[in-house]
Order: structure tokens, then sequence, then C-alpha cells
């Protein structure tokens, strides 16, 4: 049996009247990429905020990293990190100077930073860059950057919402290198995005209708499920009669 | 699994030999709607080069996608196009008038809809069609045919403020917008960008509809799957045009003979074939593994088979794969 | 002219359905004027007051009284000698002195009139205007009591005398201050705001491949600005007219024509700011410290420019505020006609083709 990172249960979210997320169930292992799509509107969004402690859920329970996020959101986001295409980095400050400020937030001491952040730059291939702005650094290195930095302390599950979009696909899958690498290492990534390719990298998919799951496995498995030859159509299949967004 | 047909005499067009007089397809009207000659675009102080010589052209009525991750210069390309920017070298036209010069007559018979385009979130559908219905000095009525198939989709909601539409939804009001004065040409920076892959799906197959009225259509996207959809396409990479051609011929064009590998543990497989001696190339894709061999698949299949088997790799599985324009992309990054 | 027409209706369907808009629109010039007119006032009750009487007499004592019963006044001290006029108002508590002249009973009586002198510190000039008023109703009161009695009539004349600012600068200024900002900010912020929208939405880029004129597109915008001003002068003077009762005294006519063409000039200050912004953001910083702060500070409504250092001065000259501020207050306080302001028309109607004209040289036909 494996280890069980993520656990919900009837987790759920209203605003008002309105369901969010409606008595969703499911588990994530360790060490596993897991997919939450979704359409917009779909609640994933609101689903992912449960789960990082940023929003208190109406009902249901639900457990990271062994944590409760009633009670415990404190401990949740000492052992999270998270990763969004929107922000993640400060464009104004150096290569460094962001390693060192995020490094901060977590408490790593100057020590632990100048190392990690040596073996990070080292591994980025970033020598040359370190003290840039990262407002010069093209799309596909912020990317990589911003997802080394939030794993730089060491999380057990790290959130990446949306994390590869408008890449070229030699440098998406340089991001990919390092999430397979992470994931192997032990993290657990979960994944959320409306992109369908991406979504195939994962291990297993979680897909999101209206606010509730309507389907979860591994690629193969749903394409089998679906007859269908790629995510996209499995989605379209699911996704087509969504009552919301419109 | 499909039999392939590979053949490898296939000539694999790099991009000095490409000729962009000789890129119109036979199979499409030979009129030209859209010429692109040596197009350059510099920004600012520091010269960055945007847009660096690129030609093409694009048919009457053809669907042609410029294909290219962020910074590749698709919007500059467009922006040249409508006549927005000046380029800094090189020449266009648009139905035959030049972009610098004929800037008017360019303004009054294309459709634009640019990248970020949001239209007016306080108006509801209705007064922002009627809006640049009246813009463009026509109305709702005189071109309803056009916009039909797409406009009764969002009719029922059509007294709805435009902030408050999903993605979908603003996505078809901005196209009835671009389409509202009937133009020849139609520019579509990134349509589909932001957009949920069910409303990505509908809007392609609303560009083929409109296709089928014999209006150009210029697309461009960053997804690779979308490059199938298109009469032809151009794969743009840094200002620079890497191949144009039909999506078929391109995958046509791959040199390598390519399979899906994949076993229990993808990554440790990864790592693994791209340290075998006769790995070409490897790359994730999905949940396979893409793999091209420099030596002919009998030469190195038993070899592989051990080697793969010495680090204990389990339900190790392969196949013939049929390259997509991703993996096609990927190889002319790599040249 | 029907594209134009519909530009404007969406213009104004922008305006009316943001209710932000529409508060910083019509909600600012009402609290403003309210605040300047009313929390000024706030203060009259129990103010301090002294009171120097040389007469001593029936009539005196029964008016200090009634003053004393009042609500609005509170007497700090019964002076004894001229003197301790002028030292009272040095410590900055008194707000008016109340002065019987000698025999102030026996004049009233026997001529039949009689005097008070009253002196209020102007440096606070509405709270000035509203003691006096209340003082002299106070008299008034009297004089009509005693009125029932006699049949010949008494009179009690009181002599006012405003110390240090004896043209009680400000009470009336607010007035026209208020209508130059409030226009400055509808017109300038508001219509660059509204351009650089377009340009950030991206909408712009859409109205520029149209055959629409983009020059247009600035025009059309700037009309709903120039009616909801119009609309807002309405406003601020039915206000002060009606609830401040602060009269015009000048010809309405001319008072509007004025309006109309110092909106125009803020208009065209707001044209020029869009047109050379990318961001919303900038635009308004650049209204508010380019054009806001220089009305409030430059256009002699908060300071007199009189008591400016010479280079501050001559600066106040390119602010077009300054220039409307004064036509303004001619017009309505001082009731002249265009005889008088025609030199600062001009001055205004010249900073406008200046700004209208750079505005037309830099417009962009493209992009960047």
């Amino acid at each position: 049996m494996r280890e069980i990172v993520i656990k919900t249960e009837n987790l759920s979210k209203r605003f008002g009247t309105f369901t969010a997320v409606n008595e969703i169930n499911f588990e994530v292992y360790k060490g596993e990429i897991f997919g939450f799509l979704g359409a917009n509107g779909a609640g994933k969004t609101t689903a992912m905020r449960m789960l990082c402690g940023l929003s208190t859920p109406s009902s249901g329970s639900a457990t990271i990293a062994g944590f409760d996020i009633f009670r415990d959101t404190d401990k949740i986001k000492k052992n999270i990190g998270y990763m969004s295409q929107k922000f993640s980095l400060y464009e104004n400050l150096t290569v460094l100077e962001n390693i060192h400020f995020f490094g901060g937030i977590y408490g790593l001491s100057n020590q632990q930073l100048k190392e990690k952040s040596e073996v990070l730059v080292n591994k980025l291939g970033l020598y040359q860059e370190v003290n840039k702005l990262v407002s010069s650094l093209p799309l596909g290195w912020k990317q990589k950057l911003s997802f080394s930095v939030a794993i730089l302390h060491e999380p057990k599950i790290v959130f990446l919402d949306e994390p590869t979009g408008g890449v070229d696909p030699v440098t998406r899958r340089q991001f990919w290198d390092l999430i397979y690498e992470a994931s192997d290492s032990g993290m657990t990534i979960f994944v959320t995005t409306h992109y369908m390719d991406e979504a195939e990298y994962c291990n297993r998919i979680c897909i999101m209708v209206d606010g509730s799951i309507s389907a979860l496995d591994s690629a193969p498995n749903l394409k089998l499920k679906f007859k269908a030859n790629s995510m996209d159509e499995v989605f379209y299949a699911l996704a087509r009669g969504a009552k919301r967004g419109e | 699994m499909p039999m392939l047909d590979i053949n490898d005499n296939i000539k694999w067009t790099s991009e000095k030999e490409m000729n962009p007089s000789l890129m119109v397809n036979a199979a499409l009207s030979a009129e030209i709607s859209i010429q692109v000659k040596n197009l350059v675009k510099v920004y600012g102080k520091d010269k960055t080069i945007a847009v660096d010589d690129v030609s093409f052209n694009v048919g009457k009525g053809e669907l042609f996608g410029l294909i290219g991750p962020d910074g590749a210069g698709k919007t500059s390309i467009f922006r040249m196009l409508t006549t927005l920017l000046l380029p800094e070298g090189g020449s266009a036209t648009v139905n035959g008038n030049d972009v610098v010069k004929d800037y008017k007559k360019i303004r009054k018979s294309v459709g634009y809809m640019p990248g970020k385009f949001s239209l007016y979130q306080d108006l509801s559908i209705e007064e922002n069609l009627n809006f640049f219905a009246t813009i463009f000095g026509t109305t709702l009525e005189e071109n309803y045919d056009l916009i039909r198939d797409i406009y009764i989709q969002i009719e029922p909601f059509k007294k709805r403020r435009a902030g408050k539409l999903s993605g979908g939804m603003k996505q078809k009001l901005a196209l009835c917008c671009a389409l509202i004065h009937k133009p020849t040409v139609l520019f579509l920076d990134e349509p589909t960008t932001g957009v949920d892959p069910v409303s990505r799906r509908e809007f392609w197959e609303m560009l083929k509809r409109l296709k089928a009225q014999n209006i150009t259509i210029l697309v461009s996207t960053p997804y690779m799957d979308e490059a199938n959809m298109c009469d032809r396409i151009a794969l743009i990479q840094k200002g620079k045009i890497l191949s144009i051609d039909t999506p078929a011929e391109i995958i046509n064009a791959y040199p390598d003979i390519l399979y899906k590998i994949k076993a229990d543990n993808i990554y440790h497989l990864y790592l693994h074939l791209n340290e075998f001696q006769y790995t070409k190339s490897c790359f994730a894709f999905g949940e396979m593994l893409h793999v091209s061999f420099t030596k002919n698949m009998e030469e190195v299949q038993s070899e592989l088979l051990n080697y793969l088997n010495q680090r204990g790799h389990q339900n190790v599985s392969m196949d013939l794969v049929i390259p997509t324009i991703e993996d096609c992309f990927i190889k002319l990054l790599s040249n | 002219m029907k594209q134009l027409f519909v530009f404007i209706k969406k213009e104004f369907a922008h305006v009316l359905r943001d209710r932000k808009t529409l508060l910083i629109l019509f909600g600012l010039p009402i609290v403003q004027i309210l605040i300047f007119g009313f929390a000024l006032t706030n203060e009259v009750k129990n103010s301090k007051i002294v009171i120097f009487d040389q007469a001593k007499d029936v009539s005196s004592l029964k008016l200090i009284s009634k003053i004393e019963t009042s609500r609005y006044f509170e007497i700090d001290k019964m002076l004894q000698h001229n003197q301790e006029v002028e030292e009272a108002f040095k410590t900055g508590k008194i707000k008016m002195a109340v002065i019987f002249p000698e025999n102030f009973n026996h004049d009233l009586l026997h001529t039949n009139k009689a005097t008070i002198q009253i002196i209020s510190d102007a440096t606070d000039p509405n709270t000035a205007t509203m003691l006096n008023n209340y003082v002299t109703a106070i008299i008034g009161d009297y004089q009509a009591q005693l009125n029932k009695n006699f049949e010949v009539p008494y009179r009690i004349v009181p002599e006012v005398k405003m110390l240090y600012n004896p043209q009680l600068k400000g009470v009336h200024n607010f007035v026209p201050g208020v209508m130059a900002m409030v226009l400055m900010l509808v017109c300038v912020m508001m219509t660059a705001i509204s351009i650089v929208r377009e340009k950030e939405t991206g909408t712009m880029e859409v109205l520029l491949v149209s055959p629409f004129k983009p020059l247009l597109v600035i025009v059309a915008k700037t009309i709903p600005y120039l009616i909801l001003s119009l609309m807002n002068i309405v406003i601020i003077l039915i206000l002060s007219v009606f609830v401040l009762e602060l009269p015009v005294n000048g010809n309405l006519f001319l008072l509007f024509a004025e309006s109309t063409l110092f909106i125009i000039t803020s208009l065209s200050l707001g044209m020029f700011i869009s047109i050379q912004t990318e961001t919303q953001q900038t635009a308004m910083l650049i209204s508010l410290v380019g054009m806001f702060l220089p009305t409030l500070l430059l256009s002699g409504f908060m300071f007199p420019i009189e008591n400016m250092p010479k280079p501050l001065q001559i600066v106040s000259n390119i602010v077009p505020a300054k220039w409307f501020y004064i036509i303004i207050k001619s017009i309505m306080i001082k009731g002249l006609g265009f005889a008088a302001i025609w030199k600062q028309t001009f001055i205004l109607a010249g900073i406008t083709t200046f700004f209208i004209l750079i505005s037309i040289k830099k417009f962009k036909i493209r992009l960047a």
C-alpha cells in the first residue's frame, strides 16, 4: 500500500447558494504526479485553494501531508510548495535575490541558502545569470527557476497552477524533467491545468466538471474507458455537458 | 498500430532552401491574399529582433497557422500585417495593398482579433456587436448570414454583459465582432489561448465553416496539436520560420523513425534511454517516451532489450508512432 | 456621423454602468461643496467672544444677556479698556468683539438711533460671516421688541468690521475653486483614463484596425465628459445658490460659456495625457500630480498667489485653473461682464488650442 499524502472526504465549498466544490473524494500518493483538470469555473482553483490552506472548506474533511486542513493550516503551509504561472518570482529582483527571498520565507538558514542556491544555479545552468534581473530571463527559464524555488524547502507536496503555458516543446520538456526528478525523489506533484497535453504527463488525472469529480484514473485507462485517442477527447466527452461557465 | 510509410529519402526541407514563391499550395486558389517578404521587426534601444526575415504567402480562402511559443514573434507579424506596426525591413501586402502605404484600405477590409482582445466588459453582447457593426459602417442584420452560426450560440445571453461571460463565449463574441463587416481576410492572434478544450474544439470548427465561405484566415497558436486544423502552417521560433508546409507534409518530412516506449518507471526509463549508446533522441511525450535511434531497429532491438532488462525495467512496451507536429518542432529546434 | 453617435452612446454606457466612476463624477462635487460649505460652519456653536460695554445701561445689559443666552456665543471676558480688544484677538481664541458705545441707551431713546461696533476675526471668513449674521439677528430681535411698544421706530445700527481679511477672501471663493477642481478631475483624469483603458484592454487595437478615424476615437471619448461636466456645473451652482445661499451675481450665460471653454481646456489636457501614456495607472498619476495638485495649490483658490514667491507666481500663469478661477470669481461674485475677463478668456483659449494641436500632432495611427 502506497503512502497517502492527500486525502479528501466529501470536501465542499459553498459561496452563498453556489456550490463551487461539491463533496469531492480522492487520494493522492507519495511521489505521484497528480493532474487536476477542469474547464474554467469547474471548481479546480477553489479546490486547490482549500488544499493549500488558503480557503476554509464549508464541509467535509481533508488531510494534507498528514495535517488537517481545518486545524493545521500553518503546518500545511510549511510542508507544501506553490507555483503559479501568474505569479511566482519577483521580476525586479535578481535570480539570486529571488532564491534567497523565497528560501528565507521558509526559514532556511544562511548556510542552507548558500548551499542550495549553488546547487540550484548549477543544475539549471544559470551561472551567468545569477545577478541578472528575473525580468530579463526567457519565459522557459523563469518557469524552471520558479519551480526550483518552490521546492527549495523540500516540501512534501508541490502545487503547480498551469505551470507551462506558452513555451516551446523543448523548454517544456526540460521543465517536466525537473518535475519527474522531484517526483522520483518522493515529492508529490499536484498540477492543475486545462491543457490536455500537459495532463498526459501526469500519473493519474482527475477531471472536475461543475464542481464534482467526473473521472479519476491514469491517462491510458481514461482513454480506454472513453474510447478516445487523446486526453482532449476524454475531456471533451466529459465537459461537453457542463452547465457552468456559460 | 498503423503501419508506417516513412520513406527515408524524403527531403528534410531546411530553412534556407525554402522559397516563398513556391509555397503557395497548388491545390488552393492561386490568388494570394497575404504576401510577406523578408519582413523584419526590431524593438527598442537594444535592437531586439522580434521578427527575423520572415517570408510566406497565404492563398485566398486558406486557413494558415503560425505555430510557435510565446515570444516567437507571432504577435509582431500580426500587428505589422494589420498595419498597427511598421516593419524595419521587408514588405508585406494584404489583398494586394501594401501594409505601410495602403493602410487605410487594409483597415477597411480585414477583421482582426488581437491576443488580449477583451471586448467592452460593461457592454452586453448585443451592444458590443452593434457598436462594432456601426464602427465598421455596417449593421448586424446586413452580414448576419456570416455570423449566424456563431451568434445563435450566444444569442440567448445577448443581454448579458461581456464581463460576465465565460472564456469560450467571450471568444465567440470576439469572433463575431471581427466578422461583422464581412472581412475578406481574418487575423486571429492566439484566439484559443486560455480557453478550455471544449471551447477550443468548437472554435476550430467555426473557423472551418468560415473558410468554406472563402475567407482567408491567418491564425496563431502556441498549441502544436492545433496545427492539424490548418491547411498550411509555419512553425516559428525566435522570430524565424523553421518550416512552412501542410501539416501532413511536415510530418512526412520527419527524417527519423520514431518509437513510443514505456515502462513502469517512466522517469528511470527516460534517464537510461538517454544514456543508451544508439539513442538519437529521447524525450517525454505524455505518458510515453518518443525515441529515435541511430541504427535500424533490427540492429539495436536485442541490445536495447538487454540494456533495459539489466536496469530492471518492467513491462517495457515499444511501438512505432507517427510523429506529431510537436515532434517535428522539437526536431527542427534541435537542428 | 452615426459612428460618432454610437461611440458616444457607448461612452455613456461605460460611465453610467460603473458605480465608482459615477460616484467620483457626481458624489465628489456634492461632497466637496457640502464639506466646504458646512464643515466650516460647525464650529460656530459656543464661539468665544469678548464684550466691551462702555455704556453699562439698561439696553446694553439686556442685549448682552441675550447674546449670552444664545447657543452660538460664549462670553469669554468683559473688557474694561479699548486696548484689550486687540489683545484679545491676538490670543486667537476670540472670534468676535461686541463694543457698546457710551450713552448707548441714551442715544437710542433720544435720537432713536444707536450703533454697536462688531469686530470679527475674518481669518476664517466663513465663521466670521455666520457669527455676524447671528449677532445681527439678535440685535434685530431686540430692536423689534422695543418697537412693539413705541410708535417711533428705534434703530440699532451694527457697524461691522472684519479684522485681518476685510474682503472675506475664502467664503465665496470655494465655489469657483471647487468648480475648477471638479472639472479638472472629471475632464482630465476621467478622459485620460477612459482612453488609456482601451489601450490596455486591446480594444484600441481593434478600433485602429477599422475604418473609424482614429482621431475621432478621442473626440468621441471627450464629448460625454463635456456633457457630464456641464451637468456638474449645474449641480454645483444649484447647491451653492440654494443650500449655501451664495447668489450668482453675473450673467449665467457668460458663466456657462466660460465653463465650457475651461472644460474643453481640461479635455485637451486629458487627451494629451492619454496619448502619451500606456497604462491607466500612469495616466491617473500624471493627472493627479501634473494637473490636480497645481490646480489645488497654484490657482489661488487655497493660497493667495500674491503671497507666493516670485518663481511660483510665474509658474502659476500656466495653470489653466488660475485663469478660470479669476473668470468665475469675476462673474459669480463681482458680477462683472465679459469686458473684465476677456484677457483671461483669451489666455485659456490659447492654452486649449496649444494642447489640441500637439495632441493631434502626437496622435499615433499605429501602435508604438
